[in-house]
């Protein structure tokens, strides 16, 4: 209606732009680069090579051998923590964006170009607030229930894998690690629900620990199915046992891999409080749930917790059922071959496969985080009884027919075991071409009937051009 | 559908006495009901074939101290027929009471409680009878003609300056102040003689 | 101060009384109810109204007769047009003046057009309250469009002022006609892809199907209008049964609820039959801007200061939020002796204590959005 906008049409700067590609790319590749350097180097073999090396003595004989170890140690956990709180940071940013584009509007734009710095503006913010206790809160709960939560989520990283060597330690109880500890994330909800002195955040508390705890069996038998695939509990050997093209993926082998994936990730959205089932934090009904008496620092941890665990989710997703990082077209015999004798440290083209796999797990990952933020805002979200009847009475039935199953499966046509996707059974390798193929094709009506709405709705005239 | 006059005759056939006449036709005519006998002649209009009044539109009061009375009005419409009357009920203002329509239509629970906060009309029968938009411990019924402001409410005062007023003595003083701080250049000395 | 409504519940060891409100996110408006649960489920929902009273009757009782015109726009700021033309209706009854046909379309047109904008803040904030935060947004970027338009009609995006006593402030401006029209089209499409986005989403439709029923004979018992008994199955719009205004002149459907989720008069009745409504309206709009007669906008020799004979009247029109209705007595001086002013957010208010026994907290929560109450209206 009007010539003169009501909003300044600055541009960004050069200089803010330069700047903003430098940290958004620098700091996440960063990060993965020192990982890549890191994790490897850290593996106890490694690192005796290491002393061998640079002290000349055999490492059980140098004195100071475990005060090396320790400071390694150190250096990982700092490092690996930093990546969680780094990724939780960028991925509020990417939220925004994208619920921006949902919606129709742009999302942050003024805090450096495109608004990426928005969560570092927001994590100052909170930083620098207040800090309110309540005064009838407990208040040694009130303060710790946020490390609960926090330790609940770091602590999975333990085993998670980057890349084919890059893992803080590949636990060969690694999945079962993973499910007990995500429990620590309950026992801080409800302290902090019940620790605030609040009713409101009393209701939420309860409502989260009711939602994790019965989400966690589910999860729980949906999680037996790659295991029973791969025979193991160690992320990296079931990584192993798949292979790089998708047909060789655990989600199509067996049909009921795909149904088991489903499963799972529902239920690993309700054990994240995600929306549709964020009746926890339920903004429109309970102020924000357990949440509502913190503030400040406290409050910044939740949500750090609450936008890490996306990587989680995906990350546990992506090894279990999309074949984690392994790279089409390359076998175990070339990461064999690559690797050399496992005390000495590996030339550059393993470290470049690394990077490699480190960019296909980062991707895949990375599809997943962005379904889950899709989802977050386009479904409202469930009543607390309607998510227990889902719970109880639809996965956990159909979480034990997969089970069975898969059972039935793996004993009839399944695969005979080994290393790699070489040895997969004929009924498995027919299953994994035709369910990848009517799942390209679902893909391709998609996207198809997206590109029909745009068309039909003539809308969505808002300039971006000040993004 | 009735008019008016149809309604009022069959009222005044059924209940006689408590039944008023029907008001110079201004506008909207009303028929003046008597408070003793309000709730029977309100289920009757509600169930009657014909009439049915099945929605109470209004139900407020008027407050007239010249003739000494608080009017109790009451719209009634019937959705299926498209007829309505308007009944009043007077009562003396020095005890308004009468009895609660509540039992024959729910709506008038909320109505009646807001005619009693603002007027003090006291509705027997009503199931929850204390004030609704004021707070619980207001004094006074703000609605009546002869209403006076307590001052103040816990302390919170219900007057204060013309914010213009204050403004122009927050610049006076801040002249006041620019004026003091850049003292004004001395006047110049006279180079000529005044003229004569 | 002991506040009295806590006499009406019993306090024991079972029951978590809470307050929910008067902040809050999800009540529209400052209220506030008292609520006690046992564990997730409702014994009994009090409602506490009065935070926002802002005495507007006894204001008009002092400000005159068209001095009281944009008062009326902030008893209900979300549908502030019909509060405008009930009040407009009212006087120019006391005051026995003609208003011109081209007046009338106009007051129609600006009516629709905020029935619309109001509409997508209800049915937007439905499904806000469910946690689809997307649906909400979108109603917003359409209403932005019509406060345009509106803006380009009489200068205001919330509060107009727009109906005056004797007809309407302003004419339409050049070109506005077309800009309508453009809006209504894209707006037509609008309407399928929200009903794609959310209307038909499972989920939403289980958090409101057979959520609070309203039989028919109890939305009459307790007063409600409006979409809210139109959703109960009572086939009533004040626009075609009592019209007023160019509202004969329109040809338009009534939308009546069809229990098409659920039973008759749940929450989804009440949420869809304001979507249906919006395309109603946009039907209105164009009509009227095609059949709109020339002429003056505004009645002939309006005085400034009013005073009407002594006399009472009582006007009605069919608001966004349902039958708003003016109770106006005058007394010969240019001052009103009393407004009274009835609105439908009032008597929903009623209902909800006799609502929420057996109700869960989420349900409540979706039971008050699809009430479509506002704050204002309901303490004026």
């Amino acid at each position: 209606m009007s010539s003169t906008l009501p909003y300044s049409k600055k541009k960004t700067s050069r200089q803010m732009v330069a700047l903003t590609l430098a940290v958004a790319l620098g700091l996440p590749f960063g990060l993965l680069a020192a990982l890549l350097v890191l994790l490897p180097l850290s593996q106890q073999p490694m690192v005796d090579a290491l002393i061998k090396r640079f002290v000349g003595q055999d490492a059980a004989a140098w004195p100071y051998t475990s005060l090396v170890y320790a400071g390694v140690l150190a250096l990982v956990a700092f490092m690996v923590f930093n990546f969680g709180a780094i990724f939780g940071g960028m991925t509020t940013w990417y939220e925004m964006r994208i619920a921006g584009r949902i919606q129709s509007r742009i999302g942050p734009n003024r805090v450096g170009a495109a608004g990426f710095f928005q969560w570092v503006a927001d994590a100052a913010k909170l930083i620098l607030k207040e800090d309110l206790v309540p005064t009838d809160a407990d208040a040694i709960l009130f303060r710790a229930a946020p490390y609960f939560v926090l330790a609940g989520f770091v602590l999975t990283f333990v085993v998670l894998p980057f890349g084919e060597s890059v893992v803080v330690a590949d636990l060969n109880v690694g999945l079962f690690y993973v499910t007990s500890i995500t429990a620590l994330v309950v026992v801080g909800i409800m302290v902090a629900g019940w620790s605030s002195n609040s009713k409101w955040a009393l209701f939420g508390g309860v409502r989260s620990a009711a939602q994790v705890v019965s989400y966690e069996i589910p999860a729980g038998l949906a999680l037996m199915v790659p295991v029973l695939m791969a025979g193991t509990l160690s992320m990296q050997e079931i990584i192993r046992q798949q292979g790089g093209w998708p047909w060789q993926w655990f989600l199509f082998r067996n049909p009921a891999a795909f149904v088991a994936f489903l499963i799972l990730f529902t239920s690993q959205l309700a054990e994240g409080n995600r929306t549709p089932f964020d009746l926890p934090e339920a903004d429109s009904e309970l102020v924000a749930g357990y949440l509502s008496e913190y503030s400040g620092f406290r409050f910044a941890l939740y949500f750090l917790v609450e936008w890490g665990n996306l990587w989680v989710i995906s990350a546990v997703g992506v090894t279990l059922f999309f074949g984690g990082w392994q790279i089409p077209g390359v076998g175990p015999e070339l990461w064999q071959s690559l690797r050399g004798a496992p005390t000495e440290i590996p030339d550059l083209a393993w470290w470049g496969l690394q990077a490699l796999s480190m960019l296909v797990f980062l991707v895949k990952t990375l599809v997943l985080v962005n379904v889950i933020i899709w989802i977050r805002w386009t479904l409202p979200r469930i009543r607390v009884d309607q998510m227990m009847n889902l719970c109880w009475k639809y996965l956990v039935p159909a979480a034990f027919a997969c089970l069975v199953f898969t059972l039935g499966w793996q004993l009839l046509v399944g695969a005979t075991g080994g290393s790699g996707a070489g040895f997969m059974s004929v009924a498995e390798t027919v299953s994994g071409v035709a369910l990848f193929a009517i799942a390209c094709l679902l893909l391709f009506r998609f996207l198809v009937l997206t590109r029909k709405n745009i068309d039909a709705v003539v809308g969505d005239r808002i300039d971006l051009t000040n993004w | 559908m009735m008019t008016t006059q149809d309604i009022h005759s069959k009222m005044q056939a059924q209940f006689g006495e408590a039944v008023g006449p029907l008001s110079e036709p201004k506008l909207d005519a009303f028929a003046t009901v008597g408070a003793s006998r309000l709730v029977e002649i309100c289920r009757w209009l509600r169930d009657t074939p014909g009439i049915e009044l099945d929605h109470c539109d209004d139900l407020t009061a008027v407050d007239r101290p010249q003739q000494n009375v608080i009017e109790v009005v009451y719209h009634l419409f019937s959705y299926p027929h498209r007829h309505g009357v308007v009944l009043k009920v007077m009562l003396d203002r020095a005890a308004p009471a009468l009895p609660s329509v509540e039992e024959v239509w729910k709506a008038a629970n909320f109505m009646e409680r807001e005619v009693y906060d603002l007027f003090g009309v006291q509705f027997s029968g009503h199931p929850d009878l204390r004030r609704i938009l004021l707070p619980d411990d207001w004094v006074g019924h703000p609605l009546r003609k002869d209403y006076q402001e307590a001052g103040g409410y816990h302390g919170v005062p219900n007057v204060r300056e013309n914010p213009l007023v204050e403004l122009r003595r927050l610049d006076v003083k801040r002249r006041a102040e620019t004026a003091a701080q850049n003292p004004p250049a001395p006047p110049p000395t006279p180079t000529e003689a005044p003229k004569a | 101060m002991e506040k009295l409504i806590l006499r009406r519940v019993d306090h024991n060891d079972e029951e978590v009384l809470l307050n929910f409100g008067p902040q809050h996110p999800s009540t529209h408006g400052v209220l506030n109810f008292l609520v006690q649960t046992n564990g997730e489920v409702l014994t009994r929902a009090i409602p506490d109204v009065g935070y926002l009273h802002r005495a507007i009757e006894k204001i008009g009782e002092k400000v005159g007769y068209p001095g009281f015109m944009p008062y009326t726009d902030r008893v209900d700021y979300v549908a502030a047009m019909f509060a405008n033309e009930g009040y407009a209706i009212a006087v120019e009854k006391l005051m026995k003046l003609q208003v011109p046909p081209r007046a009338q379309y106009l007051r129609a047109i600006s009516c629709e057009l905020n029935r619309i904008a109001s509409h997508l803040i209800a049915v937007g904030s439905t499904a806000m309250d469910l946690g689809a935060f997307t649906p909400f947004i979108h109603g917003i970027r359409e209403r932005e469009t019509i406060n345009d338009l509106i803006e380009a009609l009489c200068g205001a995006r919330l509060t107009y002022n727009y109906h005056r006593i004797g007809g309407v402030a302003y004419d339409m401006p050049s070109g506005w006609r077309d800009k309508v029209l453009a809006f209504l089209d894209h707006f037509d499409t609008l309407l399928v892809e929200w009903d794609r986005l959310i209307t038909y989403n499972e989920i939403f439709i289980k958090r409101l199907a057979n959520v609070a029923v309203i039989p028919a004979a109890m939305a009459k018992s307790y007063g409600l209008v409006g979409p809210n008994l139109r959703a109960s199955g009572v086939d009533w719009d004040l626009r075609r049964d009592l019209p007023y205004g160019a509202y004969p002149d329109f040809q338009f459907k009534v939308p009546v609820g069809k229990a098409w989720y659920g039973t008759l008069g749940d929450c989804f009745d009440r949420y869809y039959v304001r979507v249906l409504e919006m395309a109603e309206s946009s039907k209105i709009v164009r009509q009227a801007l095609e059949k709109i007669p020339d002429g003056e906008f505004m009645a002939p020799k309006v005085p400034r200061k009013m005073k009407p004979e002594a006399a009472e009247t009582f006007s009605r029109v069919e608001s966004a939020r349902g039958e708003m209705a003016y109770y106006v007595v005058s007394d010969g001086t240019e001052n009103p002796y009393r407004v009274r002013i009835r609105t439908g957010s009032f008597t929903a208010m009623g209902i909800i204590e006799a609502l929420s026994p057996g109700l869960m907290l989420a349900d409540l929560v979706a039971l008050i959005s699809s009430f479509d109450v506002v704050a204002p209206e309901i303490d004026r």
